[in-house]
């Protein structure tokens, strides 16, 4: 796996695990998976596994991080040291950080923040298996926890990324692709107000390839955004299934 | 100015239900004369208001709402107490004594220790000060006996029932009291624990299958049914 590849994209222009250039990696979402959370949910994205579990909203603690005017969102995304290929140290690394403050501002533009002063929100994310595309796949699952801890919100925000890779823009860049590719554009969308709330990219890209990448990672979100909104519903409808068979 | 959803229908957060001349209910919002719902639910429309029951929830404290809580500490002049809401709420000694508090005469820790359970009322809460609590009332007060559970807030109605039908129809079938508190704490008391834990059952049974029609009926046969059971286990 630490070799190079020759080629990301073969004669038929199909990528390394066999996916067309605008084909997302198989997607498994679950909700309400943490008995011990306030709300939770589960994503595999491929080969990513990520755990997300919401508490609150409760009181801030230590409580001069709190906000008089607003509810407070904290969120904490970390990667299990078996995570990648060599142990991760369990230590919070810079990117760790980073990514926690990345995917807390992707969220709190969905959230109600105003309707709930002097609270605090807490969002644990862990990263059991990384592939590539970890912080998008933590947004989606991020945004069902808090749905499912019953915060109010203006829409459910989704995640993907698009990239460049061997001179072609793609999309859901997975582990290889992003090391070895020259650009990754991850961005995380709420579909039903059309707003874009993370929108980032390393790597060089002209005008009109950004572009394109955008608008790919947008038909991204929306295909990702459908599945969301299942297992959301999926937790409820199994009952209402179960009744008609009593009848 | 249509509406985008059935009766009843199971909506998500930021779903579409309704474009202009609506009244945003509970658990949606408006923006630019669209109805979005903002929590998972059943989505309902009544006199051109667009509601939300929403399946999962969290209490937030409101005026007058009557709430279990837990003693969380003795302080100086009164109590904390935890009503499972994001802010722990006040109940002072005063209060509770109904007569001014001195400190030399009277020792709070013997009126309400911590872990004790109590049904208040919320006197006063705004968003700048945290709820303060109120037992002067009759009903209110420390719980002596009996068992609580814990559900979704948002259910309580749900096991109220349509005007009150559910709750009634419990209290008959076990010889159970029930108090319900807003914030999703059931507190009840029987003549004997066997009455309580059928009602507990229930209670359970209702927040598990909320969301479903013709609740009540099965309700009330499930209670008949195990009724009879526990009668058949005692003739032998």
């Amino acid at each position: 796996m630490n070799e190079k590849p020759e080629k990301l994209i073969d004669k038929k222009g199909l990528r390394l695990d066999g996916r067309k250039t605008n084909e997302l990696r198989p997607v498994k979402i679950e909700v309400g998976i943490l008995p011990n959370a306030d709300g939770s949910a589960y994503i595999e994205h491929g080969k990513n596994k990520i755990l997300a579990g919401v508490f609150g909203p409760r009181e801030m603690h230590p409580k001069h991080l709190s906000r008089p005017d607003r509810m407070v969102l904290r969120c904490r995304y970390r990667m299990a040291p078996f995570s990648v290929g060599e142990r991760k140290s369990p230590a919070p690394s810079r990117r760790e950080i980073e990514l926690s403050k990345v995917i807390r501002e992707s969220l709190e533009p969905s959230l109600f923040v105003e309707y709930y002063p002097r609270t605090g929100v807490d969002v644990f994310i862990e990263v059991l298996q990384a592939d590539g595309g970890t912080r998008c796949a933590s947004i989606t699952a991020a945004s069902l926890a808090l749905a499912d801890a019953g915060i109010p919100m203006r829409d459910l925000v989704v995640a993907c990324a698009a990239g460049k890779v061997e001179d072609k823009v793609v999309l859901d860049l997975f582990d290889i692709e992003d090391k070895v590719g020259s650009a990754d554009v991850p961005v995380a969308f709420m579909p039903n107000l059309n707003a874009v709330t993370l929108l980032q990219m390393d790597g060089i890209l002209t005008p009109e390839e950004f572009e394109k990448a955008v608008a790919m990672a947008i038909d991204g979100c929306r295909k990702i955004y459908d599945l969301q909104k299942e297992a959301l519903k999926k937790k409820y409808v199994i009952l209402e299934q179960e009744e008609e068979v009593e009848k | 100015m249509p509406t985008y959803f059935e009766k009843k229908q199971l909506v998500t957060p930021g779903e579409m239900l309704a474009e202009g001349d609506y009244i945003a209910g509970s658990n949606t919002y408006k923006e630019n004369s669209k109805i979005f719902a903002s929590k998972i639910g059943l989505a309902d429309c009544k006199n051109k208001q667009v509601n939300v029951v929403a399946l999962r929830s969290f209490y937030f404290p409101k005026v007058g709402d009557i709430v279990i809580g837990t003693v969380k500490e003795v302080g100086f002049n009164g109590w904390t107490v935890n009503i499972r809401a994001p802010y722990t709420a006040l109940l002072r000694a005063s209060d509770v004594l109904s007569r001014p508090f001195k400190p030399q005469n009277d020792e709070l820790s013997q009126v309400l220790g911590g872990g004790d359970l109590i049904v208040a009322k919320i006197a006063s809460y705004d968003r700048a000060h945290d709820p303060q609590l109120t037992v002067g009332e009759p009903g209110l007060g420390k719980i002596t006996r009996g068992q609580i559970i814990k559900v979704t807030p948002t259910k309580i109605p749900r096991v109220i029932g349509k005007k009150g039908s559910m709750i009634s129809m419990i209290k008959q079938q076990t010889n159970c009291q029930i108090i319900l508190g807003l914030n999703g704490v059931v507190l009840v008391t029987g003549k004997n624990p066997d009455d309580e834990v059928l009602a507990l059952a229930a209670i359970q049974k209702i927040e598990d299958e909320s969301h479903t029609s013709g609740l009540t009926d099965r309700i009330t046969q499930f209670l008949k049914e195990e009724k009879e059971k526990t009668g058949g286990n005692k003739g032998e």
